[in-house]
């Protein structure tokens, strides 16, 4: 695949062979949204400051300085001994989603694709300083758009992290606590999701660290493979 | 300079005020010389707005109205594309919510791509600034990755305009008077000298860590005088220099809903 990203910038081309052909720049995500991720908060989650486990989505956004292609470094700042790789299966938008219901949800999609989310490791989920998720190159994505035709069933892909060629993480889109449609019924409620978008449907715990000089992939089956390589920022 | 984008008679136009200097008088001078009423035109956010940075808790009398201890970072969060709209704008108050608030706030520009700038050198990737009103329905708050998104990322929940005013005619962005009126009635003040982290502190602080390109924008924070709107009223915002922001609440029938 060919593609071109300048670190930071916000300039991005990807390739695509379906709709909507470019992106829009905006990645929303969710997070505990995967099982192993509210089940390792455990009985944290119902206690200060949080009270309550989540209701709606817990989202948050990756900006378009994050973005990144498969194969472009990501940097880790000085002082961070490792970084966390969060693999998730991202949904492109294709129309507009505003109100969908359940059931014809996927209609709103054009493909998927694999987003790698990027953290400095951090324990607070109550107000996170966005230092942690929003730094340039924290969200690597691609190798390409699969179209929605080529996906039989988006809750049952097989996700797999690999830390320089050794397995470190399985996991399962079945595992979602809301799975693609009910995501984008309950998030569309209230925020209308355009083509071009991305929703990057959340992570499996614990995630796969990693540190400078190491290199992840990701792949969930049939939309190919993601590859990061991990620099110290002074390196 | 000032300038507008809105939608007139079939395309979209750059716009200026077609009487300079007279607040309250919004007409507007098509860049093909047309001028017309400011209720004739659409208005569009008044730029091609990047990435959304918006601070919480960043003038200290709103913090302490919010029961919120002073912070040793600035409190920042994101907000995407679909959130934005532009000046006499509708938003929507969802039907049985108990307090959803506007905040008026200055929006900060930037012009040229800023990364590790210091503080000294900040306000020369300033592009611009204009108003924003960044509304919150507070029923929504949950524990989780604060403020959510259901409270501050709603659609039609964050309003810009309606000019896109030069830095070149902002003499001091860090005093410039924000007030806001509903229905007529002053309801909120506020000085952006009272910024906790004034704008070249959040310029050196965000670039440290990312990138900041053209047409992304900070919101800076609101002061205290946060009040609770009901579909009908008017929410009119404005700052020192750059006009009037105007939008209306509107209820969940206008909506379909």
């Amino acid at each position: 695949m060919v593609g071109k990203m300048q670190a930071g910038t916000g300039c991005f081309s990807m390739p695509f062979d379906v709709p909507p052909y470019r992106l829009s720049g905006a990645v929303y995500g969710v997070l505990l949204n995967h099982r192993s991720a509210l089940a390792a908060l455990g009985d944290a989650a119902a206690r200060p400051p949080h009270g309550a486990p989540p209701v709606a989505p817990v989202l948050y956004i990756k900006p378009r300085n994050t973005l990144g292609l498969s194969g472009t470094v990501v940097r880790i700042p000085a002082g961070t001994p490792e970084l966390e790789v969060g693999a998730c299966l991202g949904m492109v938008i294709g129309r507009t989603a505003c109100r969908v219901s359940e059931p014809r949800a996927l209609d709103c999609v054009a493909g998927y694709l694999i987003v790698a989310d990027v953290s400095v490791p951090h324990s607070d989920y109550y107000r996170p300083s966005i230092r942690f998720k929003a730094r340039d190159g924290y969200c690597p994505l691609g190798p390409a758009v699969t179209a929605r035709a080529a996906v039989a069933n988006p809750d049952a892909l097989t996700l797999r992290t690999y830390v320089d060629g050794a397995l470190a993480q399985t996991a399962s889109t079945a595992d979602l606590i809301r799975p693609a449609g009910r995501l984008l019924a309950d998030i569309t409620e209230f925020m209308t999701l355009a083509p071009g978008d991305v929703l990057a449907m959340g992570a499996a715990a614990p995630a796969p660290r990693v540190r400078s000089g190491q290199t992840v992939t990701v792949d969930i089956d049939g939309l190919g493979r993601l590859s990061i390589p991990f620099m110290d920022d002074a390196a | 300079m000032m300038r507008a984008r809105v939608a007139y008679a079939g395309a979209i136009h750059d716009a200026a005020p077609a009487r300079e200097g007279r607040p309250g008088h919004e007409d507007v001078r098509l860049a093909d010389g047309r001028v017309v009423t400011e209720d004739a035109v659409v208005w569009l956010p008044p730029f091609e707005p990047g990435t959304v940075i918006a601070l919480g808790l960043n003038y200290a009398d709103h913090a302490k109205e919010l029961a919120f201890k002073a912070q040793d970072e600035p409190l920042v969060f994101l907000k995407g594309p679909g959130t934005l709209l532009g000046h006499r704008g509708v938003t929507r108050r969802p039907s049985g919510v108990k307090f959803m608030h506007y905040e008026c706030e200055l929006a900060v520009v930037i012009g040229r791509p800023a990364r590790q700038v210091a503080r000294s050198q900040a306000l020369g990737h300033v592009a611009g600034y204009c108003i924003a009103n960044d509304y919150a329905v507070r029923d929504y708050l949950e524990n989780w990755y604060r403020p959510n998104l259901r409270v501050k990322n709603r659609d039609g929940g964050t309003v810009l305009g309606p000019w896109f005013v030069d830095a070149a005619d902002v003499a001091d962005p860090a005093n410039l008077g924000l007030r806001t009126f509903v229905n007529g009635n002053l309801t909120q003040t506020g000085n952006t000298r009272d910024l906790i982290f004034d704008v070249p502190y959040l310029i050196e602080y965000l670039s440290a860590f990312m990138t900041l390109s053209p047409g992304d924008v900070i919101l800076t924070g609101t002061p205290e005088g946060v009040v609770n709107v009901v579909p009908g009223d008017v929410v009119a915002c404005e700052i020192d220099g750059l006009g009037r922001l105007v939008n209306t609440i509107a209820a969940d029938d206008e909506f379909g809903r």
